[in-house]
């Protein structure tokens, strides 16, 4: 079943355009990354989805328009923006009681559970936590609600490495299931990279990359040239290259540039790329940018 | 009751079929309400706070009361009902200036400070409509504040009311028969009118605040006031005419005229620290155009405030 369907996508602020027609399809079941650099679309992305901001264009998001029925949407989607949210003065129990009572799918004892793993006191004020208890408060709360899609925006924002870890870690082994679907923006790549299932590069209000992660591993191809060979390898046209420690790294499209993983391997050590390699190739400079929004769009 | 903790993909279905159904209408409601009383305590804590001062107050001149109730026996034989409501009316005023100086400060901040911590994210994600947040804001000023001044007036002055009976049966000072006669009874219903009359004549005055607290971007204070005020002086500028300042008079003070009949029988003005149940005048209240036109321009100021949140992020 569709999740998310997205057709044509706009909105502009004055002249700033953040959204430039963007297509959308994420199918249930799926985790996919959002990434981008800043200014590039990402929370104006989100915000639509979530119903917080009109656009132009068509959008469904579990069949509901939801601009027009963001709180019918709600009792299905759960949201993390970045850790400020939680308001201050709350108490721990007070957040519990509030969800409880407005939210048809919160299962309280759920939430107990989780918080019973952490050091969280129920009396606490939330102004008196630390970031990492606060998300882990708002994760808690969200986990325990039987939702269908989960929109995470920066949610390990300035969070030590354990945090985020443990973070992803519960999202995986307590909350995921093929029936749940979950889109997260994130700068912090290398920590979702082993967690998706789909990833898509925003840049400008355009979608520069859209593919599901097996297809990133059998696509791309990064290369530690040997020195006697880079004049052949950069013959095979990569889409960017780097130099390491004195070695030229290049990377290849292995769909688009119609060449063979055997012709690449047998330039030097091949391995796949990182998703931050992909992402810095392809929009780490303006030529790169281009030759992404020409190369890289596959819908 | 409508999710079990190991959601097997099969039966996670089926709860959302049966799980919808088990939240009311009003628990959105209910809940934002007491929300909105957990983040501003002072909207119970100032008018118990006024109430613990005055009692205190109270406490101290009952040492004085046995004294000047013998002076006044000696002068006046059959000493007014009214001097001896003085002090329930002026607990009364004291609780009302006191509730519509909460209410204004708790309006101009309501839609503002979700914004400003940048809460209303969080708020937002949650099955509750932008309709439910604003009434439930609008409920405040307009239905909590009002039950509570009432509330606590009552109880305050049922204790004055027997601790000065108490004081003068102790003393021997006599005329604790008088207190008796007090129509405490009365005057309670007297204030549960006045509290509806001001509730409901005040309610634009509310909507505005609400209206600019969710649309201005930094100090919503000077944006509910400067307005006005300049609509006033431009209009003495330009018209030599003050308009505009007699409606807004009109508005904050008009609802006694209205409300009560503030002649008695014999066309002696009524004092404000007594108002008998005989000067009430509901049909007068209810028929006057300003009341029900006051209520459409809240509705409207409402109705905007409600649209205005749809389209209101974080500032």
């Amino acid at each position: 079943m569709t999740c998310i369907e997205a057709r044509g996508l706009r909105k502009a602020f004055g002249k700033t355009i953040a959204l430039d027609g963007v297509n959308l399809l994420v199918e249930e079941g799926r985790i996919l990354g959002l990434i981008g650099p800043n200014g590039a679309g990402k929370t104006t992305a989100l915000n639509a989805i979530l119903g917080l901001t009109p656009c132009e264009g068509e959008l469904r998001v579990l069949g509901r328009d939801p601009w027009a029925e963001r709180e019918r949407l709600m009792r299905d989607v759960c949201f993390i923006a970045d850790v400020a949210v939680l308001p201050h003065w709350m108490r721990v129990s007070q957040a519990l009681d509030y969800v409880a009572g407005v939210h048809p799918r919160f299962d309280r004892a759920k939430a107990e559970g989780f918080l019973a793993k952490t050091d969280i006191s129920r009396t606490s004020k939330i102004r008196e936590l630390s970031k990492g208890m606060v998300t882990q408060l708002h994760l808690a709360l969200v986990m325990a609600i039987d939702a269908r899609l989960l929109v995470l925006d920066e949610p390990t924002l300035g969070l030590d490495i354990l945090y985020r870890k443990q973070f992803y870690d519960s999202l995986l082994n307590d909350y995921f299931d093929r029936n749940r679907t979950i889109v997260v923006t994130t700068h912090q790549v290398e920590d979702v990279e082993h967690v998706l299932t789909d990833l898509m590069f925003i840049n400008r209000g355009r979608i520069v990359l859209d593919c599901s992660m097996e297809e990133f591993e059998s696509r791309y191809l990064e290369v530690t040239v040997h020195p006697e060979r880079v004049a052949a390898a950069r013959g095979l046209k990569p889409i960017h290259e780097r130099q390491v420690l004195g070695r030229s790294i290049l990377l290849f499209d292995l769909k688009v540039d119609h060449v063979e993983r055997q012709q690449v391997a047998a330039l030097g050590e091949v391995r796949t790329p990182s998703i931050t390699d992909l992402f810095v190739a392809m929009l780490g400079n303006k030529q790169g940018s281009k030759a992404a929004e020409t190369q890289g769009v596959t819908r | 009751m409508n999710t079990q903790s190991n959601a097997v993909p099969e039966s996670s279905l089926d709860s959302q079929v049966t799980a919808p159904a088990a939240i009311s209408a009003t628990r959105p409601m209910y809940w934002s309400v007491r929300r909105e009383l957990w983040e501003n305590r002072s909207i119970y804590i100032a008018p118990l706070a006024v109430a613990a001062l005055y009692m205190l107050g109270f406490l101290i001149s009952l040492m004085w009361l046995p004294h000047s109730m013998r002076e006044v026996a000696a002068h006046h034989p059959a000493p007014q009902l009214v001097e001896l409501a003085m002090p329930y009316g002026h607990a009364t005023w004291l609780l009302l200036v006191t509730a519509l100086l909460v209410g204004i400060f708790y309006s101009l901040d309501a839609l503002h400070g979700e914004r400003r911590d940048r809460s209303i994210l969080f708020w937002k994600s949650l099955p509750v409509s932008d309709l439910t947040t604003v009434l439930s804001k609008a409920s405040i000023p307009l239905v909590v504040l009002p039950l509570l001044v009432f509330a606590i007036t009552v109880i305050l002055q049922l204790f004055m009311w027997l601790l000065n009976i108490a004081v003068l049966l102790v003393s021997g000072a006599g005329a604790a028969t008088l207190w008796a006669q007090l129509p405490l009874f009365q005057m309670e219903l007297v204030l549960l009118y006045g509290l509806t009359v001001i509730a409901l004549w005040y309610a634009p005055i509310y909507g505005w605040l609400l209206l600019v607290s969710g649309w201005a971007r930094r100090a919503p204070f000077l944006w509910a006031g400067l307005p006005a005020l300049a609509i006033a002086a431009v209009e003495k500028i330009a018209f030599h005419t003050s308009y505009f300042g007699f409606l807004l008079q009109d508005r904050l003070i008009g609802f006694a005229a209205r409300a009560f009949d503030l002649k008695d029988k014999g066309g002696v003005p009524v004092d404000p620290h007594f108002i008998p149940l005989a000067q009430v005048a509901p049909g007068k209240f209810l028929s006057s155009p300003g009341l029900w036109i006051g209520l459409l321009v809240a509705a409207a100021f409402l109705v905007a405030a409600v649209r205005l949140r749809r389209y209101r992020e974080p500032i």
